[in-house]
C-alpha cells in the first residue's frame, strides 16, 4: 500500500465514484426514457430497482451465478412493468398514481421477500481492470469498471440509434407523440406502451442488480436511497435523449462521490451539504429547465406532465 | 412498508388508557395483569432487520438467549421506524401479546415515544438501550441500559496500531453524537498508546444506514492510504466487505463480522446485551423495582471483543490482552489528562482522570488530537 494522493485524490475519487455509482442511475434513466418515449410515466422504477436488487441477490445466492442474478433481476422488473402497463391500459387510470403505488408495492415486496437474504453473502459480479497499466492502487481502483456499466453505454448508444433508425423506435416515438396518429396507422397504442414499459422496467431491474451484486454489493433495506426517483428527474434533465442520460448519470454519480472524497482529504466542514449534492443538483436542474412559457423541448407529446 | 399486525387505533388506545386509569383508581386487585407465577412476556423492537451483522443483530442475540429462561415468552418486531410507528408497535405488544417488559432497542425511540407510552402504561417496564434516562426527569418504569464499548474500541486501536504500515487509520461514522465521538477518540487513543504519531481520518456519512455512501467513504479513505478501518454505523457489513475486497485490515463493530472478512478482520468491538437483558427479566419476574440505570464495560460483561483474526500479530495480541486484563480488573483509565482535542484546546487537564462511569464522558463533544475531522 503506497501513501495517499492528497488533493489529487478528490478528482480521482469523483471520477471513480462516477464510474461506480452511476450505473444504477444509467439503467433506470434509460428504462424511464424508453417508457416516457411511449407516452407514459412510470414512477414505480424506484420499487422496481429495489425489487431487482433483492431478486438479483437472491438468485445469485441460490444459483451461485451472479449473471443469472442479473437476468432474474431484469425479469422481476419486467413483471412489475407489465403490471404497471396493464393497470394503465384500463380506461381513465392515471399513470403517475399507479407508479407511486408500484413504487410502494415493489419496495414493500422486496423487503418482505428479501428478509432471509440480509445475512448471507452471495457471489458478486467481477470487474474489468482498466487500470492494470498503472502502479497506483488508487488509479487501479478508480478504473475498475463493471461490465454492466459498459453494457449501459452500449444500451444508450443502441437506443439512440434505434429511436431514429428502426421501425420499432419510430413506432414508440409516434405512440408517445400522438396516440391518434398511431391509431390511424393501425398500431395498438396500449400494446406498444406495454412493451415499452416492460422493457424499461427490465432495465431498471438490471440497475438494481448492480446495486446488490456489485456496488455496494450487499442486500439490505437501505440499499437504494432514492436512486430510482432521482433517475426519473434525470430523464427530464437529459431531455429524453439516451446519450444525454449517460452523461447525466455520470454527473449524478460523481456528485454522490464528492462528499466522502472531500472528507477523506480533510475538508470536514459542511459534509451534510456535500452529501446533499446529488439532491441539490436534482433541484437545480428542475428549476433551471422549467419555464411557464414553453413546454420542455424534446418532451413526448402524450406525456401527462406536459399536456 | 412496515408490516403491522393489527393496527391499534387511537380509539382503542384511548379506551385502554381510560381502563388503565380506572384500574389504577380501583386498586391493584382489579388489575388482572399482575406478574403471576413467574410467567413473563417480553417484547423486543428493532430498528433494522435482526440479522444485519450490526446493531439489531447484537440485540437479537440477547433476545434469543433470554428465550431459554423457563416461563418466558419473547415477541419481536423488526424494522420499526423511529416514528409514531414504534408507539403503535409497543401498544399492540402490550394490548395483544400482554407483554409487560419491553425492549425498544433503538436510540431514537426514547424521546418522545417511550416516554409517552411509559406514561400511558405505568405498570409496564420499558428498558431502553442508550444512556438517556435521568432520575427525577423521566418515569420510574423506564430504564436505560448501555455498555462502555469504547473499551473495546480502544483495544481495536491497539491491535490496529500494530497492523498499520501507513500509520493512517480510518473511521466511518454516522453522526457526531457523544457515543460515536467517544468511540472515535478511544480508538485513536488506543492506537496512539502503541505509536503516538498515528492519525485517524473520520468520515461522517450523515445517517445510520447508507450503504452506497458507506462504500464510497471506505473507498475514498483507502485511496488516501488508510490501511486499517473501523466504523460506527448500524450495519457494518458493506464497509467490512469493501475493506476485504480492497485488501486492507478492518476492526468490527456491534457484532462479529469475521465471517465477512476472513483475511482482513483483526478483532472487533461487540455488545454483550445478554447481561442487562437477564437483569431486567429477573427484576420483572421477581417484581422488584425497575433497574433504571444499567451500565457496564468488559468487567461487567456488557461488551466483549471478537476473537483475533489472522492479521493480528502476536505482539498485538499480547499488548491488547494486557490492557484488557487491566480493564477487567477496573484498573485502566482511557480518558485522562493531559488531553488535548484536535484544535489544540485542553479538554482534560493534567491530573484529572475520568473513569468509565463518569457522566462527563457521556457529554463528549470533541475529537482528540490526532483525529482528522470536525464535529
Amino acid at each position: 500500500m503506497d501513501s495517499g494522493l492528497g488533493w489529487l485524490g478528490v478528482p480521482l475519487a469523483v471520477v471513480g465514484g462516477a464510474l461506480r455509482v452511476s450505473t444504477p442511475f444509467l439503467f433506470v434513466s434509460l428504462g424511464e426514457c424508453l417508457t416516457e418515449k411511449s407516452g407514459r410515466i412510470n414512477l414505480g422504477l424506484e420499487g422496481v430497482l429495489v425489487m431487482g436488487a433483492m431478486t438479483g441477490y437472491a438468485v445469485s445466492y441460490y444459483t451461485g451465478s451472479p449473471w443469472l442474478g442479473v437476468l432474474g433481476a431484469g425479469f422481476a422488473g419486467l413483471l412489475l412493468g407489465v403490471l404497471h402497463a396493464l393497470i394503465c391500459n384500463l380506461p381513465r387510470v392515471n399513470d403517475i398514481a399507479v407508479g407511486i403505488g408500484l413504487m410502494l408495492f415493489g419496495t414493500g415486496l422486496a423487503f418482505f421477500l428479501g428478509k432471509p437474504f440480509v445475512q448471507p453473502s452471495a457471489p458478486l459480479l467481477h470487474a474489468i481492470e482498466f487500470g492494470a497499466w498503472s502502479d497506483s492502487t488508487q488509479i487501479r481502483s478508480a478504473l475498475r469498471v463493471n461490465p454492466l456499466f459498459i453494457g449501459g453505454i452500449l444500451l444508450a448508444l443502441s437506443m439512440h440509434w434505434a429511436f431514429r433508425n428502426t421501425r420499432w423506435g419510430m413506432v414508440v416515438r409516434m405512440v408517445g407523440d400522438s396516440a391518434d396518429a398511431a391509431r390511424a396507422m393501425g398500431y395498438s397504442v396500449n400494446r406498444v406502451r406495454l412493451m415499452a414499459t416492460a422493457c424499461g422496467s427490465f432495465f431498471a431491474g438490471v440497475g438494481g442488480a448492480f446495486l446488490s451484486l456489485y456496488y455496494p454489493g450487499s442486500w439490505n433495506e437501505g440499499l437504494s436511497s432514492g436512486q430510482g426517483l432521482m433517475a426519473v428527474a434525470l430523464v427530464i434533465f437529459a431531455r429524453w435523449r439516451p446519450i444525454a442520460c449517460f452523461w447525466a448519470a455520470l454527473l449524478f454519480g460523481g456528485a454522490a462521490a464528492l462528499g466522502p472524497a472531500l472528507q477523506s482529504v480533510g475538508v470536514t466542514g459542511g459534509y451534510y451539504l456535500f452529501n446533499a449534492a446529488p439532491y441539490v443538483l436534482t433541484l437545480a436542474i428542475m428549476i433551471a429547465t422549467c419555464s411557464p412559457h414553453r413546454t420542455l423541448a424534446g418532451a413526448p407529446g402524450e406525456l401527462s406532465v406536459t399536456k | 412498508m412496515n408490516s403491522r399486525k393489527s393496527p391499534v387505533t387511537r380509539r382503542s388506545v384511548l379506551k385502554a388508557l381510560a381502563l388503565t386509569g380506572a384500574a389504577t383508581a380501583a386498586g391493584p386487585a382489579f388489575w388482572p395483569r399482575a406478574e403471576a407465577a413467574g410467567s413473563l412476556v417480553v417484547g423486543v423492537i428493532y430498528v433494522g432487520p435482526k440479522d444485519d451483522y450490526g446493531y439489531s443483530q447484537a440485540q437479537a442475540q440477547a433476545a434469543a438467549a433470554i428465550r431459554k429462561i423457563p416461563g418466558l415468552t419473547v415477541v419481536e418486531q423488526e424494522k420499526v421506524a423511529e416514528t409514531t410507528d414504534v408507539q403503535k408497535v409497543m401498544a399492540s405488544m402490550i394490548e395483544q401479546d400482554e407483554a409487560t417488559l419491553l425492549f425498544p432497542t433503538s436510540f431514537g425511540y426514547f424521546d418522545p415515544h417511550v416516554l409517552k407510552m411509559a406514561e400511558k402504561y405505568p405498570e409496564i417496564r420499558f428498558a431502553h438501550c442508550g444512556g438517556l434516562w435521568q432520575a427525577g426527569k423521566h418515569p420510574k418504569n423506564v430504564g436505560s441500559y448501555f455498555g462502555y464499548i469504547d473499551e473495546c474500541q480502544y483495544l481495536n486501536g491497539v491491535v490496529a496500531a500494530h497492523a498499520t504500515k501507513t500509520k493512517k487509520l480510518g473511521f466511518i461514522a454516522a453522526k457526531p453524537i457523544p457515543q460515536v465521538l467517544r468511540n472515535i477518540n478511544a480508538f485513536t487513543l488506543g492506537a496512539q498508546s502503541v505509536k503516538p504519531d498515528i492519525t485517524t481520518q473520520v468520515i461522517f456519512t450523515g445517517d445510520w444506514l447508507l450503504p452506497v455512501k458507506e462504500a464510497e467513504a471506505a473507498n475514498s479513505l483507502i485511496d488516501q492510504g488508510i490501511d486499517v478501518m473501523t466504523m460506527h454505523v448500524d450495519s457494518p457489513k458493506v464497509i467490512v466487505e469493501t475493506c476485504e475486497r480492497r485488501r486492507i485490515h478492518v476492526c468490527g463493530y456491534h457484532a462479529d463480522q469475521s465471517a465477512l472478512a476472513p483475511k482482513g478482520y483483526l478483532t472487533g468491538a461487540e455488545w454483550n446485551w445478554i447481561t442487562p437483558y437477564t437483569t431486567h427479566v429477573k427484576a420483572a419476574m421477581s417484581g422488584t423495582s425497575m433497574p433504571n440505570i444499567l451500565r457496564g464495560g468488559l468487567k461487567e460483561g456488557y461488551v466483549k471483543t471478537s476473537p483475533y483474526g489472522p492479521g493480528a500479530s502476536a505482539a498485538a495480541r499480547k499488548r491488547a490482552d494486557g490492557v484488557k486484563a487491566k480493564m477487567m480488573k477496573g484498573e485502566y483509565v482511557i480518558f485522562k489528562g493531559p488531553l488535548k482535542d484536535n484544535t489544540g484546546r485542553t479538554v482534560i487537564p493534567a491530573g484529572t482522570s475520568h473513569v468509565q462511569t463518569d457522566v462527563v464522558l457521556e457529554q463528549m463533544d470533541y475529537l482528540v488530537a490526532g483525529v482528522i475531522g470536525k464535529v
